[in-house]
């Protein structure tokens, strides 16, 4: 079955991808909404430009569609880059990188039930813990690109989650009831290595913009 | 005294560890297993309670005894595969132990039972119903249904329903149009459209500790410790 994977350049969406291959799906694109809209519900927002190096070292094209990130409108532009899949690359399901949220979730199954075709979303309701044994395991190198809650300080941005960043997250995570898969929005990630890649990427350049307990790290990559 | 007793509480655990749940895969596509089985793995899991999964079309007679209980697991909007292949499922008439169908596996249930409505009154088509309900809904359950009780949020991903209503063997706890829950009036077959897999696991909890005449049976043999 052709696929196309919702993408952000996230944990999630890479990580997903990653089942799917495993899996035997042959993956034929990455699509990626690029949102106006800093307090987005539905998309990813820090370094989303840099899917683009992702993808390349991925070999996977990549449809991209900006977005003001207007609540309904949001939708719309979704469902026009599916179709768009749909249309160049004949896919036949879309894989998410869902984990808990029915309110990004059950949007994108509406629009795939829309155009009849599969939603697949294969961490749909994993186990935060046993999440991250795997895609650490795995060799995922993941950074942290966005900080939104109470005990993410600015400190975490860039930080990657190897296992003594992750007992800290741990903790972190029984004292200010974050969740650990960063599902209530807390934080946001970037993956510089993992097996899909053809070779790892490296921060050349970032900027950090934000202020008290919400931060965002912009990052250029080679 | 002290290691007799200690005895005789292992062997009631030894018993209650009998317990072994079957999961039925009837998904087509590999990647749903992560979606619709997984979920339900990891509630046992997280309970301590011995499972096996088993694609359908892989179910052997061997599998239906070993296990003490059976979940039949959802599936995506598409994958439908199952309704092809209902043949596959004519075990459920004759099971005695408890089933639990979850969206496509209430589905499952009620086209089992069908056969047997359409032998006895030709009672055709107008029995799976088209109803698309995707996202949280609220519905009323009108007395207890394994801890649902009121009105309780369920999370609902079908476009199908099966109208229960026309199944006399079945008392429905929920859902006046779309049959939401029912339970069968003499055995211990309960279905749910909905997926308590993500906001309702206590309902496969629930399920999950019902009595078995088998367990009670055995149970009764071992005096618990006083």
């Amino acid at each position: 079955m052709k696929l196309g994977i919702l993408f952000s350049g996230g944990k999630d969406s890479m990580y997903a991808c990653y089942l799917a291959k495993k899996e035997s799906y042959n993956v034929c694109c990455l699509i990626t909404i690029i949102s106006k809209n800093k307090e987005s519900w539905m998309f990813h927002i820090p370094s989303i430009e840099r899917v683009r190096e992702q993808a390349k070292v991925m070999h996977l094209p990549l449809i991209i569609i900006k977005t003001k990130g207007q609540k309904e409108e949001e939708l719309r532009d979704l469902e026009k880059a599916i179709r768009k899949a749909v249309e160049k690359f004949e896919i036949e399901g879309i894989v998410t990188g869902a984990v808990e949220s029915v309110y990004q979730t059950t949007r994108i199954q509406k629009i795939c039930n829309k155009l009849k075709i599969e939603c697949f979303n294969p961490l749909w309701q994993k186990n935060p813990e046993e999440y991250w044994d795997e895609l650490l395991q795995n060799g995922f190198k993941i950074i942290i690109t966005g900080v939104f809650a109470d005990g993410l300080s600015k400190e975490w941005l860039g930080k990657f989650i190897d296992r003594e960043n992750l007992d800290k997250l741990k903790e972190m995570s029984n004292k200010y009831k974050i969740h650990l898969s960063f599902e209530g929005g807390e934080a946001e990630t970037f993956v510089l290595n993992c097996p899909l890649f053809a070779r790892k990427l490296s921060i050349v350049d970032f900027k950090d913009n934000g202020s008290r307990n919400s931060w965002i790290r912009e990052i250029e990559v080679k | 005294m002290k290691k007799f007793e200690k005895f005789k509480m292992n062997r009631r655990e030894e018993i209650k560890m009998k317990k072994n749940i079957l999961l039925i895969n009837i998904c087509k596509e590999k990647l749903h297993f992560f979606e619709f089985v997984k979920p339900i793995k990891d509630i046992l899991t997280k309970n301590k309670i011995k499972y096996f999964a088993r694609d359908y079309k892989k179910l052997k007679k061997k599998d239906l005894l070993e296990a003490s209980k059976v979940i039949i697991c959802g599936t995506s909007l598409y994958d439908n595969e199952f309704f092809r292949n209902i043949d596959n499922f004519a075990w459920i008439k004759n099971y005695k132990k408890p089933i639990l169908g979850i969206c496509g596996g209430m589905q499952i249930i009620g086209m089992i039972f069908r056969e047997k409505l359409k032998r006895k009154t030709k009672e055709s088509n107008s029995f799976l119903k088209k109803k698309t309900e995707i996202g949280f809904y609220k519905e009323k359950f009108k007395k207890e249904f394994l801890g649902l009780e009121g009105e309780e949020k369920v999370y609902h991903l079908h476009n199908y329903y099966i109208d229960f209503l026309k199944l006399k063997e079945f008392e429905v706890f929920s859902g006046n149009k779309a049959t939401q829950a029912v339970k069968h009036k003499k055995k211990e077959i309960y279905g749910v459209l909905f997926h308590p897999e993500v906001r309702n696991k206590d309902l496969i909890q629930k399920f999950i500790s019902i009595s078995t005449p088998e367990l009670e049976k055995e149970l009764s043999i071992v005096p618990e410790k006083r």
